[in-house]
C-alpha cells in the first residue's frame, strides 16, 4: 500500500521537554486517519511540523513516496497540504467568497476578477455539498458555515491532503453530523483526511485508522473497526478508564433552587422573541438536573440570569426558600451557589493572577484570607495547597503559577476545587468538561456525582448527550429557550432525547 | 514570591536596554548635528545634573516630583485596566485648586499648605470622576472622556484665573504668587541641597508611591482592582462590584494627578499658572514615566528620577551649542524602546523558561 503522507521518526524537542519523540505517522489515500491523544500528548506540534511550523529535530517527511523538505505553511500549501484550524482564521468582515480567495485572488487589468472565483466556488460547494452564502459576512454566519468556508478555502486551493484539527469542539450536534458527512464525501473524491481529536465516538463514526499519541510519544495505530472505544482511551490514558459512570440512584430532597417563570428577552435588535421564556422548574437536594439542548438555544442566558452574571426580564429564582432575583453576584456566591462558568477564560479565571489567587477569587474578602483589608498571603498558600493537593491540580510551581500556564484541564480543575471547596447548596455546572480529555472528564464527573451524593444540588448543562445520559437524574431538554421535556435518563433513549432538542417532539413540563 | 522577582528582574533589565539604546541614539543625533562636540555634549547629558554639585541633584528630585506622581497616576489605572491619558487635565485642575487654597486660604495659617494639597487632590479626584462614571454607568470609552476633560480643565483654568480679580496677575498674565505658608517646608533638604528648588513635596510622592504599591499588592482593595484591570468579566463573576471599582480607581489615579499639580504649584520655586492654551507637558510625560517604569510602582519612582535627571543634564547641552530638544528626542526614543521592551521581555521571558525546561503542567 502506498501511502500519501510518511511521517518518519520525528523528534521535535523544545528545550526541557520532547513534545514528538521519534513519531511514525503514515497516511494512506483517500482515508480517514484520526490522531488521538490527550491535551498536551503532542498531536499540534506534530501537526504543526508537517504543516511547516516547526522544524523537526530527526525524522523526515514523504509526500507521495518522496522525501520533502517544509519550511513553511506556504511549502505545505504547494505540496497540497491544507489545514483548518481549531480557531477559524477568518477576515470577519469580509464575505464568504472574499475569506476564499484571500491570497490567491485573480487579477485582470489591475483589478479584481471575481467573476472566475465565485463560478469556481459554487461548484466545489456543490461538487461536496458544502453549503455556503458567498456574499454573506463572516461576522454574520453561524460557526458551521464558518468551518464550510475553512473547508473551502482548502478546496479552492485544491489541496490533496486536509487536516482538521478538532473541528467538533465549536460545532452543535447537527453540524457535527453534517461535518462527518462532508469528511466521507471528501474522501470518496480521493482526498486524504487527517482528523485531530480526543472524542472517541467521532473517530468510531468516521475514522478509518487511527493513531495514538500519548505524552509526545508514539503508541501505536489501529484500525477502527476492529477495535472499541475502551480500548482506543486505554491506549490514550495508558490505563483503564471507566467510560460509564457508576452511581447510586438519587434520593431527592428538599427544593434548593426554584426558578419560576423566568424571561429574558433578547437584547439584539429587530429579535423580538424572548431567548428564555418563562422557564419554570426545581433541583433539589440530591439529584442532579440536567438542562440539554442544543447549542443557542437559551443555555447561557437562563443560567447567567439565574447567577446573576446577566439581567433577566420577569420571573424568580428562589435559593433556599428566599428570592435572590434581585441579590448581587456576591451575595449569591456567599449564600450557597456555585458556579462553574461556560467559558473559564472568559469568566472563570483571571489568567494573570497565580493559582493560588485565583482559588481564593471568591473567598479573599473573607475574615480567613484579610485581616483589615490586608491580604493574609501565608493563609492564601496554605489553602491552595490544600486544594491543589485535594483535587489534584497539576501545576509547575504549585501556587505561585500563574493561570495562564497551566493546562486547560488543570484550570478546569482549578475552578471546580473552588466551586466545590465552598460546600455550596447548589452546584451550577455549565459544560464543565468541554474541551477536555478522558482523564479529567472521568475526575469532574465524579466530582460532581460526589456532590450529589452529599445532598447538594447541582443544575447541569452540557451539550454532550453521553454525558447528559450518564450523569444526569432528570433531564430537562431546552428548546427555543422553553423547556420542552421533563425526563428520565433511565427511561428515555438518545434518539427521542435527540427528538426534543431538535424541537420536533414537545411535552408539557409541569 | 519567586515568580514575581523574576518578573521584576525581567522587566529592569528591558527598560535598561531601552534607556542604553535611547541614549545611543542621543549620541548618533549629536554627532549628526555637531561631529566635534558630540562626546562633550553626551557627556553633559550624562553628568550635567552634577555640574552645580548637590544644588544640581537637588533639582532633579524637584523636577522628578510631579512626572513621578502623574507617572504613578497612569501605572495605577492602567494595573486597574484602564488608560488614564487625562493626567493634564487632573494635573492642572489639581494645581488650580492648589493655588486657590495657597492666594486666599491665609486664614489657614501654617495648616496651609496641607489644606492646598489635600484640596489638589481632591480636584484631580473629582476630574477623574467624571470619565470613571461615564465608563462605569453608560460604558464611554475612558481614553475618549479623558482626552475631553483635559481640554475641558486646560480651558476651565484658564478661564477661571483670568476671570478672577483676585488671583490674576493681569501684568504677568498668569496667576497671582501664593502666600509663603502655602508652600511646601523644606523639611531640612534644603540643608542637603543648599539652593535648589527641592522641598518636603518629593518626600509626600515617596509616600505616594509606597502607598500605592501596598495598595495594590498587599490589600484586598488592590486584589479587586488588579483583577478587574486582567479580566473584568472574571471579577464581575466573582462578585466584585465593578462599577464601583473603575470609580474608585479613576478617582485615585486623578488624586494622585492631581496632587502633581498641586505639589509643583505649592513648590514655591517661582511657578505660576500661565494663562496659555498648551496641555500640561507633565501630564503627558507621566505616560512615558509609567510606561519605561512597566507600571509598577518603585519602577515609576526610578523612572520619573532617570527623566528627570537627563532633563536637568540636558539643559547644559547649550553651552555646547545643541539645542535642549535632544533631550526629548532622547526621551522619546527610550519609550519607543520601553515599547520595545515588552518584546524584549517576551523574549526573556522565552529565554528563561527554555533555560528552566519549559516545563508545562
Amino acid at each position: 500500500m502506498e501511502y500519501i503522507i510518511e511521517m518518519l521518526g520525528i523528534t521535535k524537542e523544545f528545550p526541557g521537554i520532547i513534545a514528538n519523540d521519534d513519531i511514525t505517522l503514515q497516511i494512506k489515500k483517500g482515508e480517514i486517519h484520526a490522531l488521538l491523544g490527550e491535551n498536551g500528548a503532542g498531536k499540534s506540534t506534530l501537526m504543526s511540523v508537517l504543516f511547516g511550523l516547526y522544524q523537526p529535530e530527526k525524522g523526515m517527511i514523504k509526500v507521495k513516496g518522496k522525501e520533502v523538505k517544509i519550511n513553511s505553511p506556504l511549502d505545505a500549501n504547494a505540496l497540497g497540504i491544507g489545514m483548518v484550524h481549531q480557531h477559524f482564521k477568518l477576515v470577519h468582515n469580509f464575505t464568504v467568497l472574499q475569506n476564499i480567495v484571500l491570497g490567491m485572488e485573480s487579477v485582470k487589468y489591475g483589478l479584481m476578477e471575481m467573476k472566475e472565483a465565485r463560478k469556481k466556488v459554487v461548484a466545489l460547494s456543490e461538487k461536496y455539498n458544502l453549503f455556503v452564502e458567498p456574499d454573506a459576512l463572516i461576522s454574520d454566519i453561524t460557526v458551521g458555515m464558518q468551518q464550510r468556508v475553512e473547508i473551502l478555502k482548502m478546496l479552492y486551493r485544491e489541496n490533496e491532503i486536509l487536516i482538521f484539527d478538532e473541528p467538533t469542539a465549536v460545532l452543535t450536534p447537527q453540524e457535527i453530523d453534517e461535518l462527518m458527512n462532508i469528511m466521507k464525501n471528501l474522501t470518496k473524491e480521493g482526498k486524504s483526511i487527517i482528523f485531530i481529536t480526543h472524542k472517541l465516538n467521532e473517530i468510531k463514526a468516521v475514522a478509518d485508522r487511527c493513531s495514538v499519541l500519548r505524552r509526545g510519544k508514539y503508541i501505536g495505530t489501529v484500525e477502527v473497526k476492529d477495535t472499541d472505544k475502551q480500548a482506543m482511551s486505554e491506549m490514550m490514558v495508558g490505563r483503564k478508564v471507566n467510560l460509564k459512570i457508576e452511581k447510586k440512584d438519587s434520593k431527592p430532597g428538599e427544593v434548593v433552587l426554584d426558578v419560576i417563570g423566568l424571561t429574558v428577552n433578547a437584547k439584539k435588535e429587530g429579535h423580538t422573541k424572548s431567548v428564555v421564556n418563562n422557564t419554570t422548574f426545581k433541583v433539589r437536594r440530591g439529584e442532579v438536573v440536567c438542562i440539554a439542548g442544543i447549542d443557542g438555544n437559551g443555555q447561557s442566558e437562563l443560567v447567567q440570569a439565574i447567577t446573576g452574571l446577566s439581567g433577566m426580564d420577569s420571573g424568580k429564582v428562589l435559593l433556599n426558600g428566599e428570592d435572590i432575583s434581585k441579590k448581587s453576584i456576591r451575595y449569591k456566591n456567599t449564600h450557597g451557589m456555585s458556579h462553574i462558568p461556560e467559558d473559564r477564560h472568559k469568566h472563570g479565571l483571571v489568567l494573570d493572577y497565580t493559582l493560588g489567587e485565583n482559588l481564593v477569587l471568591q473567598e479573599y474578602f473573607t475574615p480567613e484570607f484579610q485581616k483589615n483589608g490586608f491580604l493574609k498571603f501565608k493563609k492564601i498558600e496554605e489553602y491552595a495547597k490544600k486544594l491543589i493537593e485535594k483535587y489534584d491540580i497539576r501545576s509547575g510551581q504549585g501556587s505561585i503559577t500563574s493561570a495562564r500556564s497551566m493546562s486547560g484541564g488543570n484550570q478546569q480543575k482549578a475552578i471546580i476545587a473552588r466551586e466545590i471547596d465552598k460546600n455550596p447548596d447548589i452546584l451550577i455546572a455549565v459544560q464543565p468538561t468541554r474541551g477536555l480529555d478522558v482523564g479529567a472528564i472521568e475526575f469532574i464527573h465524579k466530582q460532581i456525582i460526589e456532590q450529589r451524593d452529599n445532598g447538594k444540588a447541582v443544575l447541569l448543562i452540557s451539550l454532550e448527550l453521553d454525558e447528559v445520559m450518564n450523569l444526569s437524574d432528570r433531564i430537562l431538554v431546552i428548546y427555543e429557550g422553553e423547556l420542552v421535556a421533563d425526563l428520565d435518563p433511565k427511561t428515555v433513549t438518545i434518539q427521542e432525547l435527540g427528538l426534543y432538542m431538535a424541537g420536533s417532539k414537545k411535552e408539557e413540563v409541569k | 514570591m519567586n515568580e514575581a522577582k523574576k518578573k521584576n528582574y525581567v522587566g529592569l533589565m528591558s527598560s535598561i536596554f531601552a534607556i542604553i539604546v535611547g541614549l545611543l541614539f542621543g549620541f548618533v543625533v549629536l554627532i549628526i548635528s555637531n561631529p566635534s562636540q558630540a562626546l562633550p555634549g553626551f557627556l553633559t547629558i550624562l553628568t550635567g545634573s552634577f555640574t552645580h554639585g548637590l544644588k544640581g541633584v537637588g533639582q532633579v528630585f524637584y523636577y522628578a516630583t510631579p512626572i513621578i506622581l502623574t507617572g504613578l497616576s497612569v501605572g495605577f489605572a492602567f494595573k486597574t485596566g484602564l488608560f488614564n491619558i487625562g493626567t493634564p487635565g487632573q494635573f492642572i485642575v489639581g494645581a488650580f485648586a492648589a493655588i486657590i487654597v495657597g492666594i486666599r486660604g491665609g486664614f489657614l495659617g501654617n495648616a496651609q499648605w496641607i489644606v492646598a494639597v489635600i484640596a489638589s487632590m481632591i480636584a484631580g479626584a473629582l476630574w477623574a470622576l467624571i470619565p470613571g462614571a461615564f465608563n462605569a454607568y453608560f460604558n464611554v470609552n475612558v481614553v475618549i472622556a479623558c482626552i475631553m476633560m483635559n481640554y475641558i480643565g486646560m480651558y476651565f483654568v484658564n478661564f477661571s484665573v483670568k476671570g478672577s480679580k483676585v488671583l490674576f496677575d493681569s501684568l504677568r498674565n498668569q496667576s497671582l504668587p501664593i502666600a509663603k505658608t502655602a508652600q511646601i517646608p523644606k523639611m531640612g533638604l534644603n540643608v542637603i541641597f543648599p539652593d535648589s528648588s527641592i522641598n518636603g513635596g518629593f518626600f509626600i510622592a515617596v509616600i505616594a508611591v509606597i502607598a500605592i504599591h501596598i495598595l495594590l499588592n498587599r490589600t484586598t482593595f488592590g486584589f479587586e482592582l488588579k483583577a478587574a484591570g486582567f479580566n473584568r468579566d472574571a471579577s464581575k463573576y466573582a462578585g466584585m462590584n465593578e462599577k464601583r471599582n473603575v470609580i474608585l480607581s479613576m478617582m485615585i489615579a486623578g488624586a494622585l494627578a492631581g496632587l502633581a499639580g498641586g505639589l509643583l504649584y505649592l513648590a514655591g520655586s517661582g511657578k505660576h499658572i500661565e494663562v496659555v492654551d498648551v496641555l500640561a507637558s507633565e501630564g503627558f510625560t507621566g505616560i512615558s514615566v509609567a510606561l519605561l517604569g512597566l507600571s509598577n510602582p518603585i519602577g515609576i519612582l526610578l523612572a520619573g528620577l532617570f527623566i528627570a535627571y537627563i532633563t536637568a543634564g540636558g539643559f547644559y547641552l547649550q553651552l555646547f551649542e545643541f539645542s535642549t530638544e535632544i533631550i526629548d528626542i532622547i526621551v522619546a526614543v527610550i519609550i519607543y524602546f520601553s515599547a520595545f521592551a515588552l518584546i524584549i521581555k517576551t523574549f526573556m521571558e522565552r529565554l528563561d523558561k527554555k533555560r528552566n525546561g519549559g516545563k508545562k503542567a
